[in-house]
């Protein structure tokens, strides 16, 4: 089997045993890179000299019988609003261009110490505020699967750098469907953990409370490995939930005594081959012994106005930071204040300004309570819908997205932009964890996801289910340039 | 009339009290004044993207304890996100606690005005860096350009606010006098004004006398000692008073003191509507204090102010005389007290040594260190025994002075080697015998009305004795050897 | 509740208190686009939540503290080096209040 096809458990094994090298691995992956990211545009930065010389690390620390990590040479691609001290990052936007942070992330110092090579940053949308990555300020992600479609966003790049064999793992964040999304739309597992198992400390925050860190992968058990490494409690973050953890079981998929609810308010708006799909998913965990039925949550409905005034108004506060003062593009004016507004408003691209706009208008004087404050209320009203449902059912499920990947520029208007997060947004408003696993091909055979949504720290079960689609499921996505 | 005697003031105080925590409130970079710019810095301080707050436990627990010092209820809070821009802010917010901060409902007794001054809230928030207005002005306006240092950014303030009970520019002093004395009794603070440990915002409005309704206030910044405050307001106050008589209305602002210049001016030219887009911090969790734990930091407090003063107060019998009272002040002000808790433990009676404490102590603490709030270093062991000599009678009040006084300036001087030195050496019992022959002989009208039972002549004697030994006589030996004689 | 029509003036004030110089075509543009989005919004405003708490956290954490422990400081050349302008080892910033 080619390098570039091996997942994360398989590269770590071949690794530490020394069947390969991690020079070999990571080369493989770069020259995969060269050929094929001009026209995916996965990465904002590939970082080929500092990958191969921690290869080189890895490979003389094995030779010295040192002990290797659990993610012994395997490459990982990293969302460019994650922070890694001394490496270009730009959250895809002109006003970040050139910033070198000087400080790591907790997530990617975790996986650095587990034996993972970060291979390049990638593209997103800007301050991961979109659902195409077409609002990246540097150029588009293309779907490696159908280069004149999207990637589905925020994480796009790291979506497709999974789905293009670029790297076996790839890392993402999460706020209203940005790994479940692309991931689904470019066939690849995507785990949004719940909100607190990974520290967010070094991820440039878009909406703290709705924020999470989570993996990409081409297979549950990569995914599933990945996010042992990454989670646990972090002094550092204050939302890090000092007890929780998650620990890999590999083998773990037997359904047939677990209960499974699809959430009816989640099929209205979903196109007809992604039904078809998501149906073929129920009848193999139905084959799979476990019992499925139809569940009402009457409060996701209220969902996406909720997200799209936390969200903002969130990001509007966490954004103003970009001021031209200590970091960053600065366009001077004649005094401070014309400065900041010259500076933020050739900074920040257009989807970035609507956002805080919308933001600064809903915790705005007069407005707080009717708007910002109202929407928080919803999120309880989800929460306690979402528990009710949990008493029946051990796991929900839906699809991830309503569409496969669409195409360049069909979603102009911002708020049918919005829409396309609608199945994922419920979670992180609650909180809980979400993954999206593929199970088959859509419209012009394209991806199809299906999403498993879970309680509170019960990422195990979801793990569980997500084991046994990915059983049922012989489809499998390949590049465009594969076939 | 003058115009003062026309309008009543109001005063609030808002005072931001920097915490003597060793690192920030929400980051592990020192707590450190004066370092070189820059260096007490870091990704979370700075704001840098990614970076999150974690809560500094102790500076909520000195919350506690200055809470708890001014008689306040502490109660579950929340951080906010006070948005607005500002090159100090390194976030472009403040994190500060808005509608729930963790004490309310405290009350400070103002000493020598009987007056209780409520606290409505002290709550927890950020300091901003510093900004250094370059140009030549030296001021923010007129300036080129500014220079921005962080190392302040972050380190841990609680703000007092004080309900509008305040009606003069004494009493606010006096107000801010003893909230300094108070926080520094916790050890939540160093009240150094002078290094902006603690700063004070004044809102000031008058009203017409005999009116109910307050007057527009306004707020006046950068009051940096008392003495800025008393002027600041007294200023601010007839300012207002001058408008209003002339028919003008006054206009809610933030007005900057002018040390200089001693004048309040409008501080941002522009009419801008202050919008801060308050929400809840979403990187913080709620801070739920255990009530056991508030608790055990009250009882930890130790001795405040006020106590301090009712303790020197019960030293003395009966109802105080104003100036007394004032002494009891004194002594806590300027943390005396101890000096003559100690002295009185000795066996110094207690209005001696609250005297000498108040008067001379006090004043040469003021001389050393005007306007500012520095402790009494005053050599304690030195303190009691020149006024023990003198309770018993081995120097006089004036020797004893004088004794004192060589010490305050020289603080390495030994008691018995000034006594040595300036020949106080006690008379003899023969000297003092030879003493009352002479006053008898030469009053002998007075002596016979004192042995008749008009006690208060004795004083009349010691008086005289006084002068002829140029003050070296012992009061009370001389004062016993009369009894004697009137007994005999 | 007044989140009903938003005008171009209500625009341009939200601009102002996000610093954002926005141009008269994006001021419309934001105009229209921000009435679309909290017309759709109306649905949660005419839910009645009055007893409904408001969640602001996922996880019902608190009292997350850190012990007053002294943390090395990033190094301040590292820092300064990524600054628009710098001047003696601080920011420098344009003018903060200009002339009227
Ligand atoms: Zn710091």
């Amino acid at each position: 089997m080619e390098i570039i096809e091996l997942g994360a458990v398989e590269i770590a094994k071949a690794v530490k045993s020394g069947e390969l090298s991690a020079l070999e691995v990571v080369s493989a992956h770069l020259s995969e890179i060269n050929e094929h990211d001009g026209d995916v545009g996965a990465f904002l930065l590939v970082m080929a000299d500092r990958a191969i010389e921690r290869a080189k690390e890895i490979d003389k620390r094995r030779s010295g019988g040192e002990e290797l990590g659990a993610l012994a040479g395997v490459p990982v691609a990293l969302k460019d609003n994650i922070v890694l001290q001394g490496v270009e990052t730009t959250c895809a936007s002109k006003i970040l261009s050139g910033w070198e942070p000087p400080y790591t992330a907790t997530v990617i110092e975790k996986l650095i110490s587990q034996g993972a090579i970060p291979i390049g940053k990638t593209n997103l949308d800007e301050f991961a505020m979109g659902s195409s990555t077409e609002n990246s300020a540097y150029f588009p992600t293309r779907n490696p699967v159908k280069l004149d479609r999207v990637p589905g966003g925020s994480s796009g790049g790291s979506a497709a750098s999974v789905a293009s064999r670029f790297a076996p793992i790839a890392i993402g964040s999460d706020t209203g469907g940005s790994i479940r999304q692309p991931a689904s739309l470019c066939g690849v597992v995507g785990v949004k953990p719940t909100y607190g198992l990974v520290s967010r400390y070094g991820l440039i925050a878009f909406a703290s409370s709705l924020d999470q860190i989570g993996p990409f992968a081409k297979s549950v058990d990569d995914a599933s490995l990945v996010l042992s490494v990454i989670a646990g409690h972090d002094g550092m973050d204050s939302t890090s939930s000092r007890t929780a953890t998650y620990e890999h079981a590999p083998n773990e998929s037997d359904i047939s005594s677990l209960r499974i609810g699809v959430i009816q308010e989640m099929m209205s708006d979903v196109s007809n081959d992604v039904l078809g799909v998501f149906n073929q998913s129920l009848d193999a965990l139905r084959s799979c012994g476990a019992k499925v039925e139809t569940v009402s949550i009457p409060a996701v409905r209220y969902g996406l106005s909720s997200y799209y005034l936390i969200a903002p108004a969130e990001a509007s506060s966490n954004l103003a930071r970009f001021d031209g003062v200590r970091y960053g593009l600065r366009v001077t004016g004649a005094d401070m204040n014309e400065t900041y507004g010259l500076s933020r408003e050739a900074g920040f691209g257009p989807e970035v300004k609507r956002r805080i706009m919308l933001g600064t208008y809903a915790l705005s004087a007069g407005y707080y309570d009717a708007l910002y404050g109202k929407a928080q209320k919803v999120r309880t009203l989800i929460v306690s819908e979402f528990a009710r449902a949990y008493s029946d059912f051990d796991v929900l499920v839906s699809p991830t997205s309503p569409t496969v990947a669409f195409g360049f520029g069909d979603k102009s208007d911002p708020l049918s932009m919005y829409m396309s997060d609608v199945c994922t947004i419920p979670s992180n408003l609650a909180g809980h964890p979400a993954m999206s696993v593929p199970f088959g091909g859509g419209a012009d055979g394209l991806p199809v996801g299906v999403q498993i949504l879970a309680p509170a720290l019960s990422e195990r079960v979801m793990f569980q289910v997500a084991r046994a689609l990915e059983g049922a499921s012989t489809y499998m996505a390949k590049p465009q340039w594969a076939h | 009339m003058a115009i003062e005697d026309e309008y009543i003031i109001t005063i609030g105080l808002e005072v931001h009290c920097e915490l003597k925590t060793n690192t920030k409130l929400f980051c592990g970079c020192a707590n450190q004044f004066g370092s070189e710019p820059n260096t007490n810095i870091c990704p979370v301080c700075l704001g840098l993207p990614g970076s999150l707050p974690v809560i500094n436990e102790r500076a909520v627990e000195y919350a506690i304890r200055i809470g708890s010092a001014l008689s306040c209820e502490i109660r579950p809070s929340v951080f906010h996100r006070k948005n607005y821009f500002y090159p100090d802010m390194p976030k472009d917010y403040q994190v500060s606690q808005y509608d729930e901060p963790i004490c309310v409902n405290g009350k400070l007794e103002l000493p020598s005005f009987p007056k209780t001054v409520r606290i409505e809230r002290a709550h927890m928030e950020e300091d901003t860096g510093k900004t250094t207005h370059v140009g030549t002005s030296g001021r923010i306006h007129g300036a080129d350009f500014s220079l921005v240092d962080y190392n302040r950014a972050g380190i841990p303030l609680v703000e007092i606010v004080s309900a509008p009970d305040l009606s003069s520019a004494d009493e606010a002093r006096e107000y801010v006098s003893e909230l300094r004395a108070i926080l520094v009794s916790t050890k939540a603070s160093d009240g150094k004004m002078e290094e902006g440990s603690l700063r004070v915002d004044a809102n000031v409005s008058v009203r017409p006398l005999g009116t109910e309704k307050l007057g527009t206030r306004c707020e006046i910044k950068n009051l940096n000692s008392l003495r800025s405050l008393g002027r600041a307001i007294n200023y601010e106050a007839r300012r207002q008073m001058e408008a209003l008589s002339a028919g003008q209305s006054i206009r809610q602002e933030t007005r900057h003191w002018n040390e200089d210049q001693g004048v309040t001016s409008a501080l941002r030219s522009k009419e801008e509507a202050y919008d801060y887009r308050y929400f809840p911090e979403p990187d913080l969790t709620p801070l739920d204090p255990d009530m056991d734990e508030v608790a055990t930091i009250a009882r930890a407090l130790g001795i405040l102010p006020p106590a301090r003063r009712l303790r020197l107060r019960e030293l003395l019998d009966g109802e105080l005389t104003r100036s007394e009272l004032e002494q009891v002040q004194t002594c806590v002000k300027f943390d005396l007290d101890e000096h003559v808790l100690d002295a009185v433990r000795t066996g110094v009676p207690a209005r001696l040594a609250l005297a000498r404490g108040s008067n001379e102590l006090a004043s040469y603490v003021n001389q050393a260190t005007v306007d500012s709030f520095e402790v009494a270093e005053f050599p304690r062991g030195k303190f009691i025994e020149v006024i023990s000599l003198e309770s018993q009678g081995k120097v006089s009040s004036t020797q004893a002075k004088t004794l004192l006084s060589r010490i305050a300036s020289n603080h390495n001087e030994e008691v018995s080697a000034l006594i040595e030195e300036l020949g106080y050496k006690a008379a003899s019992q023969d000297e003092i015998s030879e003493l009352l022959d002479r006053l008898i002989s030469e009053n002998s009208m007075e002596w016979e009305r004192l042995c008749a039972g008009e006690n208060q002549l004795a004083g009349f004697f010691i008086g005289k004795a006084m002068k002829i030994t140029n003050g070296k006589v012992n009061g009370k030996t001389l004062a016993s050897e009369m009894a004697a004689r009137r007994l005999g | 509740m007044s989140a009903d029509k938003i005008s171009s003036n209500e625009t341009r004030h939200i601009a102002h208190l996000a610093r954002l110089a926005l141009s008269e075509a994006e001021i419309e543009d934001f105009t229209g686009q921000l009435a679309a989005i909290l017309e759709h919004a109306k649905d949660i405003e005419s839910l009645n939540l009055d007893d409904v708490a408001p969640t602001r956290h996922a996880l019902p954490i608190k009292n997350v503290m850190r012990s007053d422990e002294v943390r090395k400081s990033v190094n301040r050349e590292e820092v300064l080096r990524m600054a628009p302008e710098t001047q003696a080892n601080m920011f420098l910033v344009p003018k903060i209040i200009g002339e009227d």
